[in-house]
């Protein structure tokens, strides 16, 4: 029996964009240049002032329907597939446009919500994302379940009008849960079930009456992420995200885009790649000798970049196949934390004594963001587990 | 944009691979040791089944297809530690003869294609007195030399005008020697402009060549050693249930897995001659050496004292990831021609 061929899957290999991509970029790149604010004029989005600066800057993107290209139109994007939307960061980048506030809703719950949600939660929730009217903080790290999700203990019991689910219980670690208005979180539904079982993907409006948030300064002393306290919080049965008790796996699909394609586009690390070789040339220029030593971490740095960049392009044709992204989300997310390190470390390195100071130092705060990358998402102690239990088999224990 | 193979692609690839997990066993790999002659029967099974002429072409009786289409196969021959000169005979030496002018190349290239002849290709650097891979039994050699107004040539000498000189390798499937020859009309096949061009594509094509081979080893290396750590046992299990051995493996597989695209990414620009292709195939070549040389190091470290044993295959693949990650230039001698595009094109 002859075996049926797809006609795009035996298209030789080619690496350029086609005319429409391109045609793409240049209308992306156009309203960039009209609308995006000067690097760094923006106040820090972990301030209350921040946020709003962030979210206004949010609308604007929706306005023009730049904010979620690649959602459907009638959830407020163009509709343009997963090579479009990293043409689109790629010009993003380039503009040095503001970090997303929307993120966590945009890159992390929707794909969740397009693979699991119902039509009524899609229309409820996609478009008031797309817009910034909400935005979104995750609730899954608990002060005893950090690497051990699985661990968690904040409850949800039936309510006594049984139309839906009372939480109980604490998170913690919640990016951008000092302002957000949403949160989406993970309780245990059956307190006799084990670990992976028995857990349940709330999505959780966060004025809710028996809602607590403590902000928590990070770092750098600014409240980028906070703690959040459940007493008896009441959530409608509108609200599970996926089936009662399937919450992991829910969960799993997040996590995947947390560590995969879609939270971290490569041209966040390819542009500061460039950027970094910049500042090389220009050190040559200053202090040839001492600038010279950091060749070495400068080129494996944007060595790095240059592979992730890709890698993606690999994984996303392979998507647009048909394909799927499995375990090796953990790799890619091994080699992306690891190489923001790289690049900002290396920065760091040709500044010297000038890269402690703080004064319109990006490297520094850019330092900042990438070490919290090997940390967040799954520890890359958690990805080397994974990439060695499930890619190369090895026993669990 | 579209960054993946063709179903032709991975059909050959795997009909290649079948072949190889048959013909070329590491009980094989120690044949080639004691009695490395370069064409034997699973030569002749290559030849026909097109992999030896597919860079050759059509009216020569090859497949006349590209480096893209060989990269896949020449992966095969690194995960089975091919002893034959597949990478310098069709990688580097077919495209270098079928580009050149002279017309003197022709009977070559059939006898490439039939699995007549091997070649050896001597390395760009340095231009005198360099050692060869797989000089040793090669029916042909291409070596360069300077006129005697200077200007750069390429010669295709054969085995019979040359006198090759054994070098001892650690592999040694890898055939080296130094090659002494008296240049003549009858050998060149290119000069001044054409040799200077033809040695630069060497550099790349060469780069690329054997970071595939390079990948291929590095995946053999990481699996043979995940095999071990699953069944041996020390404190009553097996040692690949310790986080500290699995963390040595995984770090070897994110590597390896990030070394793959730029291969292939690389591979495509050699063929398209995009402008970027010798930045493209330096960073193949560092990917791929530094990648084959941490799966080297982690397979050996997981395998404990056996895997220091001549009983052991792995030596087998440790000692050609070794010398592939030197040979046509190392990682840091990749990694400076990048640092120096990427300078220049500021």
């Amino acid at each position: 029996m002859p075996i049926p061929v797809n006609v795009t899957e035996n298209e030789p290999m080619d690496l350029r964009f086609t005319d429409a991509q391109e045609e793409f970029r240049s209308r992306a790149r156009a309203w960039l240049e009209a609308h995006t604010p000067a690097p760094g004029t923006l106040p820090s989005l972990d301030t209350a002032a921040g946020f709003e600066a962030h979210r206004a800057w949010e609308q604007t993107l929706f306005a023009d329907r730049w904010s979620v290209v690649s959602w459907p139109e009638e959830f407020g994007g163009q509709g343009v597939g997963i090579i479009e939307w990293l043409v689109f960061e790629e010009e993003y980048w380039r503009a040095r446009a503001p970090l997303r506030v929307s993120q966590n809703g945009i890159f992390l719950l929707a794909p969740t919500l397009f693979e699991f949600g119902t039509p009524a939660q899609q229309a409820r929730f996609l478009p008031p994302m797309a817009a910034a009217e909400e935005i979104w903080c995750q609730g899954w790290s608990e002060p005893d379940a950090g690497s051990d999700l699985a661990g968690i203990r904040s409850r949800a019991v039936r309510a006594p009008g049984d139309d839906g689910w009372l939480l109980s219980g604490q998170k913690t670690w919640a990016s951008r849960g000092a302002f957000a208005e949403w949160c989406f979180g993970l309780f245990r539904t059956d307190p006799e079930a084990e670990r992976h079982r028995g857990l349940t993907y709330f999505l959780i409006e966060m004025r809710t009456p028996g809602v607590t948030v403590r902000p928590i300064p990070q770092i750098d002393g600014e409240t980028g992420f906070a703690e959040l306290f459940f007493e008896d919080v009441f959530v409608p049965d509108a609200q599970v995200l996926g089936e009662v008790g399937k919450g992991w796996n829910v969960a799993m699909a997040t996590a995947g885009s947390e560590r995969g394609l879609s939270l971290r586009s490569p041209a966040r690390y390819t542009e500061a790649a460039d950027r970094l070789v910049s500042l090389y040339a220009e050190g040559l220029v200053v202090d040839p000798a001492r600038t010279a030593r950091s060749a070495e971490a400068v080129t494996r740095a944007w060595m790095d970049a240059e592979a992730y960049r890709l890698a993606t392009f690999w994984t996303a044709s392979r998507v647009v196949a048909g394909g799927t992204v499995g375990a090796e989300a953990s790799a890619n997310k091994i080699h992306w934390s690891e190489t923001d390190l790289a690049i900002h470390r290396a920065a760091l390195e040709l500044l010297g004594p000038a890269a402690e100071q703080t004064a319109g130092n990006g490297w520094l705060d850019g330092y900042l963001f990438a070490l919290a990358g090997p940390i967040y998402a799954g520890t890359n102690e958690i990805q080397r587990n994974v990439v060695a239990e499930r890619v190369l088999g090895l026993p669990r224990g | 944009m579209r960054f993946a193979f063709t179903e032709q692609q991975l059909e050959f690839r795997d009909a290649v691979r079948q072949v190889l997990d048959k013909e070329c066993t590491p009980a094989d790999l120690r044949a080639a040791y004691d009695d490395p002659t370069p064409r034997t029967a699973r030569w002749s099974t290559l030849a026909e089944l097109g992999v030896v002429g597919l860079t050759v072409p059509e009216q020569h009786g090859g497949l006349g297809l590209c480096i893209l289409d060989l990269v896949p196969l020449l992966e095969e021959a690194g995960r089975a530690g091919l002893p034959e000169p597949l990478l310098e005979t069709t990688a580097l030496a077919a495209p270098l003869l079928a580009a050149s002018g002279s017309g003197r190349t022709a009977a070559w290239l059939e006898r490439i294609a039939a699995g007549d002849a091997t070649v050896a290709v001597a390395p760009v650097e340095p231009a005198r007195g360099a050692v060869v891979a797989a000089a040793v039994g090669a029916d042909l050699l291409i070596v360069h030399g300077v006129s005697a107004g200077r200007r750069p040539e390429l010669h295709a000498v054969p085995a019979d005008q040359a006198t090759v000189t054994p070098v001892e390798s650690l592999d040694p499937t890898r055939r080296l020697g130094t090659v002494r020859w008296d240049p003549s009309p009858a050998t060149l096949i290119a000069s001044g402009e054409e040799a200077h061009l033809a040695m630069a594509d060497l550099a790349d094509r060469a780069a690329v060549a054997t970071a595939a081979e390079l990948v291929g080893l590095a995946d053999r290396m990481i699996t043979l050693a995940a095999a071990y750590a699953r069944e041996r046992q020390q404190f009553g299990r097996a040692i690949g249930s310790f986080q500290a051995v699995k963390h040595l493996l995984a770090g070897a597989q994110v590597q390896l897995e990030f070394a793959r695209p730029v291969v292939y990414a690389a591979a495509w620009s050699l063929d398209g001659e995009e402008p970027d292709r010798s930045r493209s195939a330096s960073l193949a070549k560092a990917y791929a050496s530094d990648a084959a040389t941490e799966a080297a190091r982690v397979a050996l470290q997981v395998h404990g004292a056996i895997g220091y044993t001549w009983e052991c295959d792995l030596h087998l693949f440790l000692k050609r990831a070794w010398a592939l990650s030197e040979a046509w230039g190392s990682s840091a001698d990749h990694r400076d021609r990048i640092l120096t595009a990427l300078l220049d094109q500021r």
